[in-house]
């Protein structure tokens, strides 16, 4: 399903920051910005929550480690336990290195993956862009046009200094 | 990185000429929108025929046999560690820059981060090299995993240091390649966004994950990299701790010491920054990126070896402190032997290449000196080679026994091998520089404001 946008596109991050701020002063939702690197103090006007992926983290993290230490103690101890330098079958302490780089492993891994899914990012995934440049110089806000009066947001847009107003489906 | 943060006027600035945003990206990205050079081309081609005579090599020794090696009953062990520690420390530069700085919010890594992280892949991957040949039969090298398989389910040893190794090894690779193109994801869409050509926007653009640079992705993307630069820190120190393990769990003279982990991780460190000096100093001027990868990056860095090369060198006065202090006369004769057995010429090459050169970068004069720094880079290169040879051999070739005692050299196999290996990586490293963003350029961006100060 396309959605209609009102979009501005801005030259650099500042004149981003203060049209968005003008656009949440009148109460307008911004449905997202896009910009070609992370531009920090654009969370609070987005409205967005703390991102999910440390819990991911943790409990991939905690799974590794659980896994990890299981089946070295089982494998060791209890499938088929040989004696070797005289060394407990469940040797705890020599088992750590491998506990913790699974832990590691997982943990890593895992939340990359959830990152990917998260964001809807996959290999070869087709490409949504408002301009050509929003990857390299170009910074949009973009306004959902059912939760906002289009010319309202257009001339908050215009007058805040956008090189370029337009409307867009995406 | 808000644009109001102040900066002093009195610091250099990161990056040292003014750029608009698009002109970050024409700097960086042009050389791979360009037709290679012919200085690329020489390069590449010199390094994949070192890596194809490599390959001949290993195929000769894994036909006949690790028995072409110049290993002999007492010496069990020598060329073959030697190098697979030497390069996986060389590695160690590259996770540091991007995890451990992150951590610490240097931004001046921005700029020298990703060539970094990119030389931890490759010298990694010539690292693990080395287990497959000793392997004696690399197609069963599956076999050093915990697999469900028909020897009666007889599992692998886990009280084992080797083993830890594969664990260590498999996960600093495949965590630090995914950290890697994690940050590269960003710079593919850019790429692809202003690609000329049907094949690059098809082949970035399905590197690039659809990315399109939406700030809600932007904000999970900056978590996760918090993330893995956290998991990433104790990785990276984990696993020389892990390699240095595979000596210090034994109970040689020389090798059974306590110092080891910290000792390995700093000389991990000090080698790896050697190799990035080596290697960013010749490619900045190259690739013309003296205004990104500035000598204010690399003063820093020589900062980093001069501090690394000092724990190093505590660590050596440390161990013969001990070896004195334990009592312990095979202890003693192992340190002893070291530095003046008939090996001394390589114990005394690795003190004046670790512990003496680099503190010539005391002095602002020569560690801005371009020249001076990429010889000095090389000594320490040297000189961390030969700290694992002697670690390694000298401990080995005099053991418990006076009648089997016994010398190494190594035969052309494990030489020619050797340098087969510098190919792996050179081949890598130039389709690097040829193929990729060698600059973080989303990264560059980021700091661009603050890099520039008060201008």
């Amino acid at each position: 399903m396309k959605k209609d946008f009102v979009i501005g596109i801005f030259e650099d991050e500042e004149a981003l920051i203060q049209s968005a701020k003008q656009l949440r002063d009148k109460n307008i939702e911004i449905d997202d910005f896009y910009t070609p690197f992370p531009v920090h103090g654009l969370d609070e006007l987005l409205g967005i929550k703390r991102s999910m992926l440390p819990y991911v983290t943790f409990l991939a993290g905690a799974f590794g480690l659980a896994l990890a230490m299981g089946m070295q103690v089982w494998m060791s101890a209890v499938d088929w336990p040989v004696v070797i330098g005289g060394k407990p079958f469940a040797s705890i302490p020599a088992f750590i290195p491998v506990t913790f780089e699974l832990t590691i492993l997982f943990g890593a891994h895992t939340t990359v993956l959830a990152f990917f899914v998260i964001n809807k990012l996959w290999p070869g995934k087709e490409v949504q862009l408002f301009d050509q440049e929003q990857t390299e110089s170009k910074f949009i806000i973009a306004v959902d046009k059912t939760k906002a009066s289009a010319d309202e947001v257009s001339s908050i847009l215009k007058s805040s200094g956008a090189l370029e107003v337009k409307e867009a489906q995406q | 990185m808000s644009a109001e943060e102040h900066v002093s006027a009195l610091r250099v600035p990161l990056v040292t000429e003014d750029r608009t945003y698009k002109q970050i990206s024409d700097d960086v990205l042009s050389t791979l929108e360009q037709k290679p050079s012919k200085a690329w081309i020489i390069a590449f081609l010199i390094s994949a025929s070192v890596l194809g005579i490599g390959f001949l090599t290993v195929a000769y020794q894994v036909g006949t046999g690790i028995g072409v090696w110049g290993l002999n009953k007492t010496i069990g062990w020598s060329w073959d560690i030697t190098n697979f520690v030497f390069w996986v420390g060389i590695g160690h530069a590259g996770t540091l820059i991007s995890a451990i700085l992150l951590i610490f919010r240097q931004r001046w890594r921005t700029a020298i981060n990703r060539s970094a992280e990119a030389m931890t892949i490759f010298a990694v991957a010539c690292a693990g090299i080395y287990p497959l040949i000793h392997a004696g039969r690399p197609w069963l090298l599956y076999w050093i995993f915990p697999y469900p398989n028909t020897h009666g389910d007889l599992w692998v040893n886990f009280r084992s240091p080797l083993l830890w190794d594969v664990f260590a090894i498999s996960t600093y690779l495949t965590v630090s390649l995914v950290f890697w193109y994690v940050g590269l994801i960003p710079d593919f869409a850019n790429i692809r966004d202003r690609a000329n050509t049907w094949l690059r926007k098809s082949i970035y653009g399905a590197l690039s994950f659809g990315w399109n640079g939406s700030h809600k992705a932007w904000h999970h993307f900056e978590v996760l990299c918090l993330i893995l630069a956290g998991l990433a820190t104790p990785l990276v120190l984990s696993v020389h701790t892990i390699v240095s393990f595979d000596f210090a769990t034994s109970v040689i003279p020389g090798w059974h010491t306590t110092i080891f982990p910290p000792y390995f991780v700093a000389g991990a460190i000090f080698s790896g920054f050697g190799m990035v000096l080596t290697l960013l100093i010749v490619a900045r001027k190259v690739m013309n990126f003296e205004n990104y990868i500035t000598e204010s990056h690399i003063e820093a860095m020589c900062k980093v070896v001069l501090l690394t090369g000092m724990m190093v060198g505590l660590a050596y006065g440390t161990e013969f402190f001990i070896a004195w202090y334990s009592a312990n006369e095979y202890e003693q004769y192992a340190f002893i032997n070291r530095a003046t057995g008939p090996y001394w010429w390589a114990y005394w090459s690795m003190i004046s290449c670790n512990v003496i050169s680099p503190q010539f970068f005391w002095f602002k004069k020569l560690r801005t000196n371009m020249t001076f720094i990429f010889i000095i880079s090389i000594f320490v290169n040297i000189g961390m080679w030969f700290e694992r040879f002697v670690i390694i051999t000298t401990s080995l070739h005099r053991d418990f026994l006076p009648s089997s005692w016994a010398m190494y050299s190594p035969t052309w196999v494990e030489v020619v091998t050797f340098i087969g290996t510098f190919g792996l990586f050179f081949t890598l490293f130039f389709l690097f520089i040829r193929f990729l963003p060698a600059i973080a350029v989303a990264e560059v961006k980021s700091v661009y404001k603050y890099a520039r100060g008060n201008k």
